[in-house]
């Protein structure tokens, strides 16, 4: 038989799916038919396709394997590795095509996307530097360590136009060049891996996949800003990114990438892993900075900002996992190459979590400028439940509301910030008929208010305001005047707040307020939830054309308020019921409905 | 709870021993509150009070200040917890996909509410923002481990796991 090498996600998803599981049995049953030397057993980080998991690659012929379960297995390793044959209830089949995909370049999830950052990422075991450095990993160091000065690599950094991406979009070489410029005997790197954004998970599954491409890069800032030393602060709830970067950074060290003379060169680097304690606050750079130094973690008035004054107030460089995931493929590839991908203002492509109501989520790497269609249609296989598509959420907390008519508006910074939302970290959550706005607007400001760490008086009192007003609507009990005073709050709010997070947080409700005014208006003078999520604001109805009496409703009613004789049309009490959805997903007959 | 040996000269308590070495660990370093905070609640299960006025005594750090910095963190405790933490995700996308209605379901299940702990110590429920496994919503964590794709029917055989 031919040398095989078959590769299983471990992945956080995968493995809540159970491929630890199907990897013990793999291996087991290798081991029993007495296959070890011609089949090699690979974990790798995140493919990206969470949903589908836990998810298998043989090579070479590249098959892709989905959902793959223990009892699988014996299957796989007698049809699959013995004989060559393909198992075809294990495929991927296209939602909207319904046909079935033998390899993964046959699936548009993932040839309609573009990887750099993210080439390595489930295709690597990433507990193990040899297969990073077969992908020519640690080259860019080397290139840059022999061959250029510090202002040279941050030039090339300038060139290739790389801006930030945590959110803002600041231009990555200028800030390197103001660290590297500011006075300091000591200066730092910082990595921001404090992923709070609900909906996002780019950091983690790039930290768990490909850790040695954020070593790589902040080790290439190192050397251009002048710092000995790096940390990266992640968040305590990725317990998996953490024990893989340290593995990463102990090989690192054996092998000298990371100490004292590097590579035979004067640089020296050492990295220290921050576990951050839960405060969504803290991915503010100053907050995540004063949390570093032990102190609770909030944000300082800037300026001066990090690159003159910051970890301990030394000259700091603080950029996102993914800004530092791009450093190697640039000095890779080099800055004019990477600068041709993209728009004229945004270069490169950026690495989105695509989830909400669509067919394929999961991590998707696109073309900056791609359109949103093309994002949720193409690559996202279109709406869950053969849904109607309503509006995209874009940058968590931060982020706004996209709605249909901007279907086509290409993913840029400039054009996502026109628009009224931000790139933000690049949460993508795509949202069906089914999601009331107001509810998602409520949503993410009880998020916000709560994590405000209240130092400033606008985001602490002002976030709490619009919070209550908004509950009062989704519970009907809106006035006309909220609308404006939501407005106008909500514009001070972020005029006035100390940091990102309050000079964000009323973006949710400013952007579906601009394209969904017309359901907060519904929910105030019709005391009507268009969406039918809004609990105060429905009632159950039951169709007596499509009513038989069967009873079942009434039986599975907890809190006894629909009556009727059997065979007969029942009735729902609107003041005994207490909206718990029961009943009609009871229901066989689809005869009760939402009114 | 461990008063029983507290007194006895003869034995030591291994939670204090361990917090030593904890303490020992991280002396003299920059930034040491936040990583033994984190080892103390590792081996204690939450930070009794004197737990942290120990913790302030040996880094000489003010106990005001140990005590701001662990109610400031969602991660650090100040009462007792269960023996298993699950862990339910609100999220954007599990927020979108009926996270509310398996909270709902585990409230009801357990007989407790958001943020409380069984009277047996068993289980503690708490709601967090995001645990990045968001391609499975609806999604909980008990302890280390993710459930995904659940469904309020789904919850009590899951718990039933852990029981």
């Amino acid at each position: 038989m031919d040398k095989k090498r078959i590769l299983i996600c471990a992945g956080t998803g995968c493995v809540s799916s159970g491929s630890n599981k199907v990897e013990a049995k793999l291996k087991e049953t290798i081991k029993e038919k007495g296959l070890q030397d011609d089949v090699q057993v690979v974990i790798t980080g995140c493919h990206g396709f969470c949903e589908q998991g836990p998810l298998l690659i043989v090579e070479p012929e590249d098959l892709f394997y989905c959902r793959v379960e223990e009892t699988d297995i014996d299957e796989i390793v007698d049809k699959t590795l013995v004989n060559n044959e393909v198992i075809d209830r294990l495929l991927f089949e296209d939602p909207q095509k319904k046909e079935k995909a033998k390899t993964f370049h046959d699936i548009d999830f993932y040839n309609k996307q573009q990887r750099l950052v993210l080439k390595n990422c489930g295709h690597i075991n990433p507990e193990n530097i040899d297969e990073y450095l077969a992908q020519d990993g640690y080259a860019a160091l080397e290139k840059v360590l022999k061959n250029m000065n510090q202002v040279e690599v941050i030039e090339e950094v300038k060139k290739s136009g790389l801006r930030g991406r945590g959110g803002g979009g600041f231009s990555t070489g200028l800030k390197w060049e103001f660290t590297y410029k500011a006075q300091g005997d000591k200066k730092y790197v910082v990595c921001n891996a404090d992923e709070g954004d609900p909906g996002a998970f780019m950091d983690r599954s790039l930290l768990e996949g490909d850790p040695h491409i954020i070593i790589e890069g902040m080790l290439i800032c190192g050397y251009a800003i002048g710092a000995d030393e790096g940390y990266v602060y992640v968040r305590a709830e990725y317990p998996l990114a953490i024990k893989r970067l340290q593995r990463a950074i102990s090989q690192a060290e054996e092998r000298g990438y990371l100490g004292t003379n590097i590579l035979g060169t004067n640089f020296s680097f050492k990295l220290n892993i921050k576990a951050g304690a839960g405060a969504f606050v803290c991915g503010e750079e100053t907050a995540l900075l004063i949390s570093i130094e032990g102190n609770r973690g909030m944000p300082k008035v800037r300026p001066p900002y990090p690159a003159t004054k910051g970890l301990w107030d030394k000259p700091t460089t603080i950029n996102n996992v993914e800004t530092f995931g791009n450093i190697p493929v640039i000095f890779r590839k080099g800055a004019e190459w990477f600068a041709g991908i993209g728009t004229e203002k945004s270069k490169g492509t950026k690495v989105f979590a695509l989830t909400g109501k669509v067919n394929n989520t999961g991590l998707v790497e696109v073309p900056m400028g791609i359109s949103i269609r093309k994002i949720i249609f193409d690559i996202g296989g279109g709406i869950k439940d053969n849904g109607q598509f309503k509006a995209v959420q874009i940058g968590g907390p931060s982020g706004g509301c996209i709605p249909s008519e901007l279907l086509d508006l290409p993913v840029d910074y400039d054009s996502l910030t026109q628009a009224g939302a931000m790139m933000g970290s690049g949460g993508l959550v795509i949202m069906d008929e089914k999601t009331c706005m107001v509810d998602l607007s409520r949503f993410f400001l009880n998020f916000t208010q709560k994590e405000s760490c209240g130092k400033c008086t606008p985001c602490r009192e002002g976030t709490k305001r619009m919070l209550e007003i908004l509950i009062r609507i989704t519970e009907g009990a809106g006035v006309p005047e909220d609308i404006e005073i939501l407005k106008k709050l909500g514009e001070n709010i972020k005029k006035t707040s100390l940091c990102g997070l309050g000079q964000t947080a009323p973006n949710p409700v400013l952007s579906t307020l601009r394209y969904f005014e017309d359901e907060y208006w519904a929910h105030i003078k019709d005391k009507k939830c268009p969406a039918g999520a809004c609990k105060e604001l429905v009632t159950y109805r039951i169709n007596p054309d499509l009513c038989n009496g069967c009873t079942l409703c009434a039986r599975s009613c907890p809190v006894n308020a629909i009556t009727g004789e059997k065979k007969e049309i029942h009735f729902i009490d609107p003041d005994k019921c207490t909206r718990c959805g029961v009943c009609i997903t009871k229901c066989k007959k689809g005869a009760i409905y939402l009114a | 709870m461990c008063q029983c040996c507290c007194s006895n000269q003869t034995v030591v308590d291994p939670k204090s021993q361990q917090l030593e070495e904890a303490l020992k660990k991280y002396s003299g370093k920059k930034g040491a509150l936040i990583p033994v905070l984190q080892e103390a609640q590792d081996i204690y299960g939450y930070l009794p009070e004197e737990v942290m006025v120990e913790i302030g005594e040996k880094l000489s750090i003010p106990v005001s200040k140990v005590y701001g910095v662990a109610t400031f963190y969602a991660q650090f405790h100040l009462k007792p917890r269960g023996r298993n933490i699950i862990r339910i995700c609100l999220g954007t996308a599990c927020h979108v996909r009926g996270g509310a209605k398996i909270l709902e379901k585990l409230e009801e299940t357990l007989q407790i509410k958001d943020g409380e702990t069984t009277q047996d110590l068993e289980f503690t429920l708490e709601s967090v923002a995001c645990i990045g496994a968001c391609g499975l919503a609806p999604v909980i964590m008990i302890n280390d481990d993710t459930h995904g794709r659940l469904t309020p029917d789904a919850v009590s055989k899951v718990i039933k796991q852990y029981q």
